[in-house]
């Protein structure tokens, strides 16, 4: 059987490599995924000479102007960064008419009665203008403009309670008493693409083998080759498991692509054991596969088998938390996302790649991917049995 | 050989195959005939252990085809309607590929590969991909790969489908060679009486999933009329109603038909009637170009039994799509 199933996979693979055409989309499709994903998404350190409509409507302190001073300060910091690009407006409204047409994602408004309100002792406002249609620019914006604000609020400070005659050393306590930093469970950076490039190598592997597997047997059962491997005195299994080799190979390779992406163009660095990430692979392909087995035996022809996947495949890409943190579901989709393999290969490889875990931290994710894997082949192989001589 | 007892096959209540029973001796050539959607490929599949009877059982070489299905695949070879090939593969790679799945020996494997596409004259597009093949070469290839395993029994699925008259004749002239060198048991199913007439030593008339006759080619043309059955053929130019009016008027005769202006055909009985026939026109002046004494033809013997042409296929009860290049994949699963 073992043989048989060697044979088939091979011959699967040779028609594979024969296909210059699916070779080529075979590895487009990793490159996309990662080079979309990953540069789509924004992060803070992303954020590149962004159109900001800048209003100074501050009428001054007799002759003494904060304004023209917070405006310098907001350069000299934009200067460092080059974050934002910054046009004068005159008011809230020429503002958002810049928002409308697209000349600016945000604006900024300095209050007319800025400088003399922080004279009298008051707070001096500062608006910000976000753009709704966008959200996730805004909510960058926001949090950029909003820590430019406060280091210069602080420096601000430090002058005031200086005059106030504080020691210049102590100044800074005086004013931020608390200083906060963040630290990861791991040294180094980490962006956006350290979080999805485990996701998305858990969900190309997958996909390749939940479409790839239903896809293979019911064409070659319209096709009619089919016949002749049933024809033939073979375990009916070896069939099965060797479209799966076949799949799995080539999911592995896109898998291995990715991981080649990650690494050389977006800086992903792997802390985990690389042989325990393609371990993770193995298990969960093994945990997907009856499923696909099951789905491949009630679909009529290739076209209804490749539907089912896709239905199938396009909720669990969401759900598991592959693009967007689990936690940020409502309660009824993180139920459904407990129970969805993929959720706990990606959630597991997460933990090998970006937090360098071993086996021992990962026995939650083991136990349910194994128990997964070993329902689902109990259900999938009798009825594949039955499937294959209706 | 092959022993088939009340063999049936129902489909969503649809029943395919009706209690068939029939036996296939050893190195015979055994035809189905039928229509399309008759049950024909249904009852190969059921034999070749790729479905499942709904009752009923059947026996190859004394094994049954449910209980010991792997020992029959052991003894059979099958060309199916549908290419069994991987367009992607060379020739040799597609035999090779099969031929692992029966565990034949490396060496062995590789000399029955040469001899089989010396066989059919394909050695040397081995290294070519069966893609690039026309229809005929396709199709011999398709029935030396079912030879692979030098089977007991071969199954062909209306071997010459779709191709053109000189690949026919030598698909037909392989199956006999095989059946003849090889001993190699014949199963095949054709909607072609002509191929059917040449082929097989015994031929069974399958009609709505039921063998209503089953015979040798000889015998089952005796059917139609019976010894003394004379179907004439004649050409007169100068034919008349009146010449058609007489020869209707004749005992032996049975009917008249008229094909075109100058072409009538004649069912009659008697001895005597080719004769008396001739005379009755000639008494009426005709000029005749040709007389033709013609065998019943197995088109004839199919219309007798069923009482429609093969032409017409099935009929209504079963549903459009069950024929012809639309047929629906789940009869032939």
């Amino acid at each position: 059987m073992i043989s048989h199933s060697f044979r088939i996979a091979w011959k699967d693979l040779m028609e594979l490599f024969r296909n210059r055409m699916g070779l080529v989309l075979l590895i487009l499709m990793p490159i996309f995924m990662m080079t979309m994903v990953g540069f789509i998404y924004p992060s803070e350190t992303s954020l590149n000479s962004v159109p900001i409509a800048l209003v100074n409507e501050d009428a001054g302190f007799g002759d003494y102007s904060l304004s023209s001073t917070f405006i310098m300060t907001l350069n000299s910091i934009n200067d460092n960064t080059g974050m934002m690009t910054l046009t004068n407006a005159s008011n809230l409204d020429a503002v958002r008419e810049m928002i409308q047409t697209g000349d600016a994602e945000g604006g900024i408004i300095i209050s007319s009665d800025f400088t003399s309100n922080i004279m009298s002792g008051k707070q001096g406002t500062i608006t910000i203008v976000t753009d709704e249609s966008n959200p996730q620019m805004s909510a960058m914006i926001q949090a950029v403009l909003g820590q430019v604000f406060e280091q210069m609020g602080t420096m601000l400070a430090q002058q005031n309670v200086q005059g106030l005659g504080v020691d210049p050393n102590t100044s800074l306590a005086v004013v931020k008493p608390y200083n906060v930093q963040a630290t990861g469970a791991v040294e180094g950076e980490f962006s956006y693409f350290d979080f999805i490039a485990p996701g998305i190598m858990a969900m190309t592997v997958m996909m390749s083998v939940m479409t790839g597997l239903p896809a293979a047997i019911s064409q070659e059962r319209e096709v009619g080759t089919l016949d002749g491997m049933m024809v033939a005195p073979i375990n009916r299994l070896a069939v099965i498991l060797g479209k799966t080799l076949a799949q799995m190979a080539r999911g592995i390779l896109q898998g291995v692509l990715i991981l080649v992406l990650a690494v050389t163009l977006f800086g992903v660095t792997v802390h985990g054991n690389i042989l325990l990430v393609f371990a993770l692979l193995l298990l969960g392909v093994f945990s997907f596969v009856g499923l696909g087995v099951v789905l491949t035996s009630f679909a009529k022809d290739q076209e209804t088998a490749v539907m089912m996947m896709t239905t199938i495949m396009f909720p669990m890409m969401f759900l598991s938390g592959v693009f967007f943190p689990i936690e940020q579901m409502p309660w009824f989709m993180q139920s459904i996302s407990k129970v969805l393999p993929l959720t706990y290969v990606a959630d597991a490889l997460r933990k090998v790649m970006v937090l360098g875990a071993d086996i021992p931290a990962l026995t939650t994710e083991l136990s349910v991917l194994i128990t997964f894997g070993v329902i689902m082949t109990a259900i999938a192989v009798p009825v594949f049995k039955r499937a294959m001589t209706r | 050989m092959i022993e088939v007892r009340d063999l049936t096959k129902k489909f969503n209540g649809f029943t395919a195959v009706d209690h068939v029973t029939f036996d296939v001796k050893n190195s015979e050539v055994f035809g189905l005939l039928g229509p399309n959607g008759a049950g024909k490929t249904t009852i190969i599949r059921m034999l070749s252990t790729l479905t499942r009877p709904t009752e009923g059982t059947a026996a190859i070489g004394g094994y049954d085809i449910v209980k010991q299905d792997n020992k029959v695949r052991q003894l059979i070879g099958l060309v199916s309607e549908k290419m069994i090939m991987y367009d992607r593969l060379t020739a040799e790679e597609n035999l090779r590929f099969f031929g692992k799945l029966y565990n034949i020996q490396k060496n062995l494997l590789n000399q029955r590969i040469d001899e089989l596409l010396e066989l059919v004259q394909l050695s040397k597009w081995k290294d070519s991909k069966v893609g690039t093949f026309s229809t005929g070469m396709r199709q011999r290839m398709n029935v030396i790969r079912a030879l692979l395993n030098m089977p007991k029994v071969l199954f062909l699925d209306e071997p010459t489908l779709g191709l053109d008259p000189q690949s026919t004749v030598e698909v037909r002239e392989f199956i006999k060679k095989i059946n003849r060198e090889n001993k190699t048991t014949i199963i095949l199913t054709t909607h072609m009486m002509n191929e059917a007439d040449r082929l097989c030593d015994r031929i069974g008339i399958i009609d709505h999933g039921k063998i209503s006759t089953l015979d040798t080619s000889t015998n089952l043309k005796k059917l139609v009329s019976g010894n003394d059955a004379t179907v004439l053929k004649l050409e007169i130019p100068n034919l008349t109603t009146k010449m058609v009016t007489a020869i209707q008027a004749l005992d032996c005769v049975k009917s008249v038909s008229q094909e075109n202006a100058s072409h009538i055909k004649i069912h009659a009985t008697g001895d005597e009637a080719f004769n008396t026939i001739i005379d009755a026109v000639r008494a009426e002046k005709a000029k005749i170009n040709s007389a033709e004494n013609l065998q019943p033809t197995l088109e004839d013997v199919f219309l007798h039994i069923t009482g429609r042409e093969v032409r017409d296929k099935a009929d209504n009860k079963i549903p459009m799509r069950e024929h012809g290049p639309f047929r629906s994949k789940r009869r032939v699963r």
